[in-house]
C-alpha cells in the first residue's frame, strides 16, 4: 500500500500548486484557501495513514523508484523515494504544521492582493520540502534543498516592491547557494567514494570503513557546509534575520518549523557517515554552540518582534547541531520536532499581534496587550514556557537531552549551552512581558483597532500549543520512567541511540540547573520589563558597548559587505574596465590597426583590389607551405 | 537524401524570402523554419541512437584536391541540429514584433545563415565544413553592420577581426591536414598519424578558432560589444546557435584529430576556461546594461562547457550536450525578454528600470522561469547540464571543479540582482507604462519556459540521443591515445 500511496503525498500539493498559480486572479479568496489548505489536509491525512502502515508492516524501508532521471556513463540517478522512520515523522510535521499555518493564512493574509499567488507559492514550498525528505538519494534530496530555497527566495521577496525586501529574497538565496556547493561538491565525492548516491547503497559501505577516514571527513565536512546555509548556522546565518520580510506565516513555516531544519535532517539521514568523522563532529558541536550563543545574545536587545524570533531560531537550531556533533541525533531530531511546534506557535502568536495592531512589529509601541488578545497571549505563553525549558512542556525534553550528551562530549560546550537557556529564557520572556504587560505605548488610533484575530487564525494557535505543551511526551527519557519511544522509532532509519552514561543522580543535577537557570532569566525579566516598566531606549539612543555590538548584530553584515561584497564589486570594475577594455582590447586594436594599415600598404602594390580578407588567406597559405617546405628540407 | 532536404531547404527558403516584401517576408521566413523543424522531427523518427552516422551523403566535388561533399548525422549532430532547428523558428518569431528595414534581405540573411550552420553540424569533410563556417559567418555580419545599434560600424570591425583571424587559423589548420592526409575527408584525416609536435600545432590553429567563435578567455572582447550592439535577432543567432559551432568544432574537429595535441595542452584550456568562468561572472556583477550582463554571462557559461569539453568524460561531454540546448534556448529567452523591454522603454539600463513585476506580472514569470534556468536551479533545464559539467571538471581535478562550481554561487548573484533591479521594486516614470507580453511574444516565451522545465524534469530522450556517439568519441580519442 505504501508503495501505491506514497507518491500522492508530494503530488498533492503539487496539484495545488498548479490549480492556484492558474486561478490565482479568478476564483474567489475563500476557493484559493480552500484548494490550498485541503490539498495540505489531505497530504498530512495520507500521511498519517502511511505512518501506520509502516508501524504496523514491520518494515522499515520501503522505496518507490518513479523514473530514470539523470544517466550519464556510470552515474544513475533515479527519481526515487524513500519512506522510512525518519522521514516519516518529517511527513507528520511538514503536512500537519503545513495544513495548520495555510488555515491561519486564509485569515492572516485575507486583505493581500496577492493572497493567490501567495497559496501557491506555500503548496509549492511543501512540495519541495517533500521531494527534499521523501528523495532516496542525495541528488533528489538536492532537488528539494533548492526547491525550498526557491520558494524561500519567492515568498521572502513576497512584497518585492520594497526594495530592502527584494534584497532580503536574494541575500537569502546567493548565502543558500554558497552551502548548497559544499553539498554538490560533497555529493561528487559520495559518488567518487561509493560508486553511488544512493542512501541504500552508500551507508552499508560506509558502516564497513575505519572511522576517521580522510574522505569520510571531507565528505562530512562538505554536507556540514551545506547544512550551515539552509539552516542558518555561522558564519552563514545572517540571511535568516532579513528573511523576516517575509509574511509572517512564512516565517513561521519555512523559517521555522521546516525548511531551516532540512540541514539537521539531512546530518540524520547520513547519521553513518557523520559517526565515522570524529572531526567534523567536532567542529559541527563548536559551530552550533557559538551560533546558539550569539545569536541569543542578539535577541536580548532587539525590538522588533519578529527579529526577536528569528534570533532565537537560529540560536535553536545551533543547539539542534551541537546535538548532532555529540552524537545526540535522536535529542536533535526530537528538538526539530519540538522546536516546530513552539517556534510555528511564537511566530504565528506574533502575527496575531502584528495583524492587531496594523502591521506594527516594534515592541516599543506594543505594550499592555494582554487584555485585548487574550487567546495569542495565553498561547503564546505556553510557547514561551516551552522555548524556556521549563518542565514539564516540550521543550524541556528536547533541550535537555541535547545539554545531557554535551555534558558528557564536553564540559564546556555544556556550560555554554546552559548560558544560552538562561539568555534564551531572558530574551523570551522580555519579549512577552513588553508587547504584553505594562501599559499600551503606541498610538491612540491603532489602540482602538485592537481586535483578537478570527477563529481560522486563532484555532490554529490552540492547536499548536497543546502541541507544545505535550509534545515532549514521545521521547521521555528512561529517568522519569519513560520508554523514549522517538530513539526506538528512529533506529530503523539507521540512527542508533546514544546511551548516557550519567547516573541519574547526575541527570537530574543537569536539568535543576537549567530549569534554575529559567526561572532565575524569568525572575529577572519581570523585575525589569514589568515591575520597573523599562523600555528599549529608541534606535539613537545611549547604550553600553556591550549592549551596542549586541543590538547591531555583532557588525556582521557590515564586515561581511567590507571583506566579500566590496572586494568582489572592485575586482568586476578592475577586470571590466583595465584587463577587458585596456589590456586585451589594447592588443585586439593593435592587431587590427597593423592588419587595416598593412593591407591600405598592400592594396597601393596591387592596384587596390586585394581586400583584407583575401590577403590574409593567402599569406597563411605562402606561410604554411613554407613552414612545409623548411620542414622538408 | 533526407539531410539534403535538411540543408537546402532553409537556402530555398532565403531565395523565396529575398523576392518577397514586408510582412509576407516574414511570414516566409517562419513557415520555412518551422518546415525545417518538421523536417529535423521526421529525421528524429528515423534515428536510431546509436553511435553510427546516419542519413549519410557523399558526392564528388573537387577531386583534384579530395573534396567531397560528404555529410551525416550522428547523435551528436543531432543534438546541434535540434539546437538549430528548434531556436529558428523561435528567433524569427522574436523578431515579429520589429519593423526592419528591406526586411526581405534580413531574413533571407537569416535563413541563409541558417543553412551554414546545419552544414557545420553535419558536414564530415573539412574543406566543406569550412564552407558552412564561412557561410554562416558572412550573414551575420551583415545582419549586425546593416541593422545594429549606433556604434555597429566600430564594433563590427572588432567581431571580423577577432572572426577571421579565426577563420585564417583554421584554415591554414585545415590545409595542414590536407597535406598530411591528401583529403578533405574527416575519416582521412582522423586515421593520420601525426607526431605530438604536430599536432600541438594543429591543436592551437583549431583552437583558437574555435576559442574565438564560444568565446572563450582571453578571446572574448569582440562579445559583450557585438552581443550589445548586434540587433536582438543577431544577438540571439550569435549566442544561441552559433557559439555552439565553436563547442561542436572541438568536439568533431579537434579532439577525435588531434587527441595527442589537446592532452599536451589540455591543463593550459582548462585553465583558460576556468578563468573565464570567473571572470566573465566577476564582470557580470557591476555591468549596467542588462544586454551586456547577459553577454558577460553568456562567457562565463560557456566556459564551463569548455572545462566539460576538456575534461573528457561520458559525464562531461554528456553535459556538454544538454547544456548546448539548454544554453541555447536559455540565453534566447533572456535577450528575448530584454529586447521585449527595451523596445517599449528604449533602454536596456539596470538602473533606469524597475518594479515591472507590479505591471507586467506574465513577463514576470516567464523571466523568472528564464533566470532559474541560467541559475541551474533543479527541476530546470540548467541543472541537468551544469551537474554533468561540474561533475565532468571535478574529475578532471578536484579544485578546478570546486573553482568552477562558484558559478552557482556568482550566477545568483548578478541573475538575481539584474531580476531584482529590472523586475522588483516600485514602478517608476518610466516604467509605470509597460505592458505585459502578448501575442508572439507570449507564444515564444511560453515555449521556451516550457522547454526549461521539461527538459529539467526528462531530460532522458535528449541525453540518450547523444550518449552512444559520445562514448564511441571517447573510445576512439583512447584508442588513438594509445598508438
Amino acid at each position: 500500500m505504501i508503495n501505491s500511496l506514497l507518491w500522492l503525498v508530494p503530488l498533492l500539493p503539487l496539484l495545488g500548486f498548479v490549480i492556484n498559480g492558474l486561478g490565482r486572479n479568478t476564483f474567489s479568496k475563500s476557493l484559493i484557501g480552500w484548494i490550498g489548505s485541503g490539498v495540505i489536509l489531505a497530504a498530512f491525512l495520507l500521511s498519517v495513514d502511511l505512518f501506520f502502515e509502516l508501524k504496523n508492516s514491520g518494515q522499515y524501508q520501503v522505496s518507490v523508484e518513479l523514473f530514470d532521471w539523470i544517466s550519464a556513463g556510470n552515474l544513475h540517478i533515479p527519481l526515487s523515494f524513500l519512506y522510512d522512520p525518519l522521514s516519516s515523522i518529517m511527513l507528520l510535521i511538514i503536512t500537519g504544521i503545513g495544513f495548520l499555518i495555510h488555515l491561519y493564512s486564509i485569515g492572516y493574509m485575507h486583505e493581500d492582493a496577492g493572497f493567490g499567488k501567495f497559496f501557491a507559492y506555500l503548496n509549492l514550498f511543501i512540495f519541495f520540502m517533500l521531494i527534499l525528505v521523501l528523495g532516496s538519494n542525495y541528488i533528489v534530496m538536492f532537488i528539494g534543498w533548492e526547491g525550498v530555497g526557491l520558494c524561500s527566495y519567492l515568498l521572502i521577496g513576497f512584497w518585492y516592491t520594497k526594495s530592502n525586501y527584494a534584497s532580503a529574497a536574494k541575500k537569502a538565496f546567493v548565502m543558500n547557494r554558497i552551502g548548497d556547493l559544499g553539498f554538490l561538491i560533497g555529493v561528487f565525492l559520495i559518488f567518487n567514494t561509493f560508486g553511488s548516491v544512493e542512501f541504500a547503497k552508500v551507508f552499508p559501505q560506509a558502516a564497513s570503513m575505519m572511522p576517521g577516514a580522510g574522505v569520510i571527513t571531507l565528505i562530512t565536512i562538505l554536507l556540514f557546509i551545506g547544512a550551515c546555509g539552509k539552516s542558518a548556522q555561522l558564519p552563514l546565518f545572517t540571511w535568516l534575520p532579513d528573511a523576516m520580510a517575509g509574511p509572517t506565516p512564512v516565517s513561521a513555516l519555512i523559517h521555522a518549523a521546516t525548511m531551516v531544519t532540512a540541514g539537521i535532517y539531512m546530518i540524520a539521514r547520513s547519521s553513518v557517515l557523520f559517526n565515522l568523522a570524529p572531526t567534523t563532529q567536532m567542529i559541527i558541536a563548536i559551530i552550533g554552540t557559538a551560533t546558539a550563543l550569539i545569536a541569543a545574545i542578539i535577541a536580548l536587545t532587539q525590538t522588533d518582534i519578529k527579529k526577536v524570533l528569528a534570533y532565537s531560531t537560529v540560536s535553536q537550531l545551533g543547539y539542534m547541531f551541537l546535538g548532532l556533533g555529540v552524537g545526540a541525533y535522536t535529542g536533535s531530531f526530537f528538538h526539530v520536532l519540538t522546536h516546530a511546534f513552539f517556534k510555528a506557535l511564537l511566530f504565528l502568536g506574533a502575527g496575531s499581534v502584528i495583524h492587531a495592531m496594523h502591521h506594527e512589529q516594534d515592541m516599543r509601541h506594543m505594550g499592555g496587550l494582554k487584555s485585548k488578545l487574550k487567546i495569542t497571549f495565553a498561547t503564546m505563553m505556553i510557547g514561551t514556557i516551552a522555548i524556556a525549558g521549563i518542565p514539564p512542556f516540550s521543550g524541556f525534553f528536547s533541550k535537555d537531552e541535547i545539554l545531557a550528551h554535551a555534558f558528557e562530549y564536553n564540559k564546556v560546550l555544556w556550560a555554554i549551552g546552559l548560558l544560552t537557556a538562561f539568555l534564551t529564557a531572558f530574551y523570551m520572556f522580555r519579549m512577552m512581558f513588553l508587547t504584553f504587560s505594562g501599559k499600551y505605548r503606541g498610538t491612540h488610533h491603532a489602540e482602538e483597532h485592537i481586535h483578537e484575530s478570527p477563529k481560522v487564525m486563532t484555532y490554529p494557535l490552540i492547536v499548536l500549543a497543546i502541541l507544545a505543551a505535550v509534545g515532549g511526551l514521545i521521547n521521555i527519557p528512561h529517568v522519569f520512567g519513560g520508554n523514549e519511544w522517538l530513539a526506538h522509532w528512529l533506529i530503523g532509519a539507521g540512527i542508533a541511540p546514544k546511551e548516557l552514561e550519567l547516573s541519574h543522580t547526575e541527570e537530574f543535577a543537569l536539568m535543576g540547573a537549567s530549569v534554575l537557570a529559567a526561572l532565575v532569566a524569568l525572575g529577572y525579566a519581570y523585575t525589569k520589563y514589568v515591575k520597573n516598566a523599562h523600555v528599549p531606549v529608541p534606535d539613537e539612543g545611549k547604550r553600553s558597548v556591550l549592549a551596542k555590538i549586541s543590538y547591531n548584530k555583532f557588525y556582521l553584515d557590515e564586515i561581511y559587505n567590507a571583506i566579500i561584497t566590496k572586494p568582489l564589486d572592485a575586482f568586476s570594475k578592475f577586470f571590466y574596465r583595465i584587463i577587458d577594455k585596456k589590456v586585451i582590447d589594447g592588443l585586439v586594436n593593435g592587431f587590427g590597426w597593423s592588419a587595416t594599415e598593412g593591407s591600405k600598404g598592400l592594396r597601393l602594390l596591387q592596384s587596390g583590389n586585394v581586400g583584407f580578407y583575401i590577403f590574409m588567406m593567402v599569406f597563411g597559405i605562402v606561410a604554411l607551405l613554407l613552414y612545409t617546405y623548411l620542414s622538408i628540407a | 537524401m533526407e539531410l539534403l532536404l535538411l540543408l537546402f531547404l532553409p537556402l530555398v527558403g532565403a531565395i523565396v524570402t529575398s523576392l518577397l516584401k514586408g510582412t509576407a517576408a516574414k511570414v516566409s521566413a517562419l513557415g520555412f523554419a518551422l518546415l525545417s523543424l518538421c523536417v529535423t522531427i521526421g529525421l528524429l523518427t528515423q534515428f536510431t541512437p546509436d553511435a553510427t552516422t546516419q542519413f549519410a551523403v557523399s558526392y564528388p566535388w573537387i577531386q583534384q584536391l579530395g573534396i567531397n561533399f560528404h555529410a551525416g548525422i550522428d547523435g551528436i549532430s543531432m543534438i546541434t541540429v535540434i539546437l538549430t532547428n528548434v531556436l529558428m523558428p523561435l528567433i524569427i518569431l522574436a523578431s515579429f514584433k520589429h519593423e526592419y528595414k528591406n526586411a526581405n534581405a534580413f531574413y533571407a540573411l537569416i535563413l541563409f545563415m541558417q543553412s551554414g550552420l546545419l552544414l557545420v553540424f553535419t558536414a564530415l569533410d573539412g574543406f566543406l565544413f569550412y564552407i558552412g563556417w564561412e557561410a554562416a559567418l558572412i550573414p551575420i555580419y551583415f545582419i549586425c553592420a546593416m541593422w545594429g545599434g549606433k556604434d555597429r560600424i566600430k564594433v563590427n570591425m572588432k567581431f571580423f577581426v577577432y572572426t577571421i583571424a579565426g577563420s585564417l587559423f583554421m584554415l591554414v589548420g585545415l590545409i595542414y591536414l590536407y597535406l598530411q592526409a591528401k583529403s578533405f575527408d574527416i575519416n582521412a584525416f582522423y586515421a593520420l598519424n601525426l607526431d605530438s609536435y604536430q599536432q600541438g600545432w594543429v591543436f592551437w590553429a583549431f583552437f583558437i578558432a574555435f576559442a574565438i567563435k564560444m568565446p572563450i578567455f582571453p578571446f572574448h572582447t569582440w562579445q559583450p560589444d557585438t552581443y550589445t550592439e548586434a540587433p536582438t535577432t543577431g544577438t540571439m543567432l550569435l549566442s544561441g546557435i552559433m557559439l555552439k559551432m565553436g563547442i561542436y568544432g572541438v568536439i568533431r574537429w579537434l579532439l577525435p584529430i588531434v587527441p595527442q595535441g589537446v592532452n599536451d595542452w589540455i591543463c593550459v584550456v582548462m585553465i583558460l576556461s576556468v578563468i573565464g568562468i570567473i571572470y566573465a561572472s566577476l564582470i557580470a556583477f557591476t555591468q549596467k546594461d542588462a544586454k551586456r550582463l547577459v553577454a558577460y554571462s553568456s562567457i562565463a557559461h560557456v566556459g564551463l562547457i569548455s572545462a566539460g569539453i576538456f575534461a573528457m568524460s561520458t559525464q562531461g561531454l554528456q553535459g556538454v550536450m544538454v547544456q548546448m540546448l539548454s544554453h541555447g534556448i536559455n540565453v534566447v529567452g533572456l535577450f528575448f525578454v530584454l529586447d521585449i523591454i527595451s523596445s517599449r522603454l528604449k533602454t536596456n539600463k539596470i538602473e533606469e528600470l524597475g518594479g515591472l513585476a507590479k505591471v507586467a506580472p506574465k513577463l514576470a514569470i516567464t523571466f523568472l522561469i528564464i533566470v532559474l534556468g541560467t541559475v541551474a536551479l533543479p527541476g530546470t533545464n540548467g541543472f541537468i547540464g551544469e551537474f554533468l559539467l561540474l561533475y565532468g571538471v571535478y574529475n578532471y581535478n578536484m579544485w578546478l571543479g570546486i573553482v568552477a562550481g562558484l558559478t552557482i554561487i556568482f550566477g545568483a548573484v548578478y541573475m538575481l540582482r539584474m531580476y531584482q533591479k529590472v523586475m522588483l521594486g516600485t514602478t517608476n516614470d518610466l516604467t509605470i507604462g509597460f505592458t505585459d507580453i502578448k501575442g508572439t511574444e507570449k507564444i515564444v516565451l511560453y515555449s521556451i519556459c516550457a522547454l526549461i522545465i521539461v527538459m529539467g524534469v526528462y531530460p532522458k530522450p535528449i541525453m540518450h540521443l547523444s550518449e552512444a556517439s559520445v562514448q564511441h568519441l571517447l573510445e576512439q580519442i583512447k584508442l588513438k591515445g594509445l598508438n
